[in-house]
């Protein structure tokens, strides 16, 4: 068999103003294909105006294992969120 | 449906662990590719989602038949939009399959050597241009009924899929009912294609949702884990009640004596599709089978210079590019 094509994942900005966004993948020889192949599967409604492709490879992630160590911490910082503070309403906005 | 008759797997996992992924399915937690799953969930998976995107590309091949021929270049247009639509949904679902961790080229083996399914319509011929229209009404329909509930499926990447999908599906839909209400409003001939293709392809269409399951255990436990949302019969039974009203209104009849509506279980009465020919179609020998798999194959095959090709050039760019890089430092 013939060597697969490496993977690629698909990032694209639907609009200006808008971060890019994981859509999906897709497998394609070289970037420039990728993004060429990216534009028929993910845009064909006009879905966006920018494409980036990353290969995947080269995507280093967390584990799942560590969300616990990782994401713990955030718990128990609730001082953190605007509504942990009790101001009169006679303050008026804040 | 698309994947007709998906047996689960048993897992020999550690009870405990178990009972911790049913819990989190049952409270609702998607679950994401580098995840502990079971064994059986993960393999399940992976046949249900190839079998689903294998159907995709196949399903391409019966419509790509009328591409050329369609009666306007509008229509031309719209079927090469619809078709073109397919191939991605195949794509999505491969990339599905993918995260579980089997190879895009071991799902074509699969497929092209005939050791996996795909959906018993694509077996069908499509005869006349009111095919087009009854494949879109009709099959694009069923497939719809079965895809709308799989987007709240507990696997992340595959419900991601299905919503894109879903999104792109239901005009496939429309475009077919429109092509039908053009030939059903039509001259006398074309009335006539219009009903004859519905003859053709209302039992294909039931097929689709798979023979009953209400004893079975594969999908006891595929809607435990939520990869299956509704058996097999319940969506049959919808796409009945949904599809009868727009048969009516084209003006054309449903080919079956026993159709009913049924006050007490609203809904209809209905026949049942010769499920000894299902079978026959499932095993290989359906009118199209062999037509079907050829022509995949081939496409393949034909595809592989220049796929080669892309390789070749994306090495050698590659290698220009480290190149460049040495002879600057
Ligand atoms: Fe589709
Ligand atoms: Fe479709």
């Amino acid at each position: 068999m013939a060597r697969e094509w490496p993977l690629w994942e698909i990032f694209i900005r639907s609009q200006n103003g808008l971060n890019h966004r994981h859509v999906g993948s897709l497998h394609a020889p070289d970037a420039e294909t990728a993004i060429h192949n990216a534009r028929d599967v993910y845009t064909r409604r006009k879905e966006g105006v920018s494409i980036w492709v990353v290969r995947s490879a080269d995507i280093t992630a967390s584990r799942p294992s560590e969300k616990g160590p990782l994401f713990d911490p955030a718990e128990d910082k609730v001082y953190r969120h605007p509504t942990f503070y009790d101001i009169p309403d006679d303050v008026g906005h804040m | 449906m698309y994947a007709q008759m998906v047996k689960s797997e048993a897992s020999n996992d550690d009870p405990g662990m178990l009972a911790a992924f049913q819990a989190r399915i049952d409270r609702g937690d998607k679950i994401e590719p580098k995840e502990w799953m079971p064994e059986g969930y993960r393999k399940t998976l992976i046949r249900q989602i190839s079998q689903h995107a294998h159907s995709e590309i196949v399903g391409q091949l019966p419509e790509g038949n009328w591409i050329t021929r369609a009666p306007t270049l509008q229509r031309k247009a719209i079927l090469l939009a619809k078709v073109q639509d397919e191939a991605g949904h195949g794509l999505y679902l491969y990339s599905a399959a993918e995260t579980l961790g089997i190879s895009r080229d071991e799902m074509f083996e699969q497929l092209h050597s005939g050791r996996a399914k795909y959906s018993s319509i694509f077996n069908y011929p499509t005869l006349t241009w009111a095919d087009m229209g009854a494949v879109g009404w009709l099959v694009d329909g069923a497939a719809i009924m079965n895809q709308v509930p799989l987007q709240r499926t507990s696997y992340g990447p595959y419900s991601r899929a299905m919503i894109r999908i879903c999104k792109e599906e239901s005009f496939h839909q429309r475009q077919g009912y429109h092509i039908m209400m053009k030939m059903a409003r039509g001259t006398e001939a074309q009335r006539e294609m219009a009903q004859d293709a519905l003859d053709r392809f209302w039992y294909p269409a039931l097929m689709m949702f798979g023979p009953s399951d209400k004893d079975s255990v594969h999908s006891q436990q595929s809607m435990a884990w939520k990869i299956k949302i509704n058996t097999n019969d319940e969506l049959r039974q919808r796409f009945v009640n949904e599809t009868v009203p727009q048969a009516e209104f084209l003006g054309l009849t449903v080919p079956d004596p026993e159709l009913r509506w049924n006050p007490d279980k609203e809904g209809y009465d209905f026949s049942q599709p010769d499920w000894d020919e299902f079978f026959e179609v499932l095993k290989g020998n359906g009118p199209c089978n062999r037509e079907r798999l050829g022509a995949r194959v081939r496409a393949w095959e034909d595809g592989a210079w220049f796929r080669e090709g892309l390789t070749a050039y994306a090495d050698k760019a590659a290698q220009r590019r480290a190149g460049a890089a040495t002879a600057a430092e």
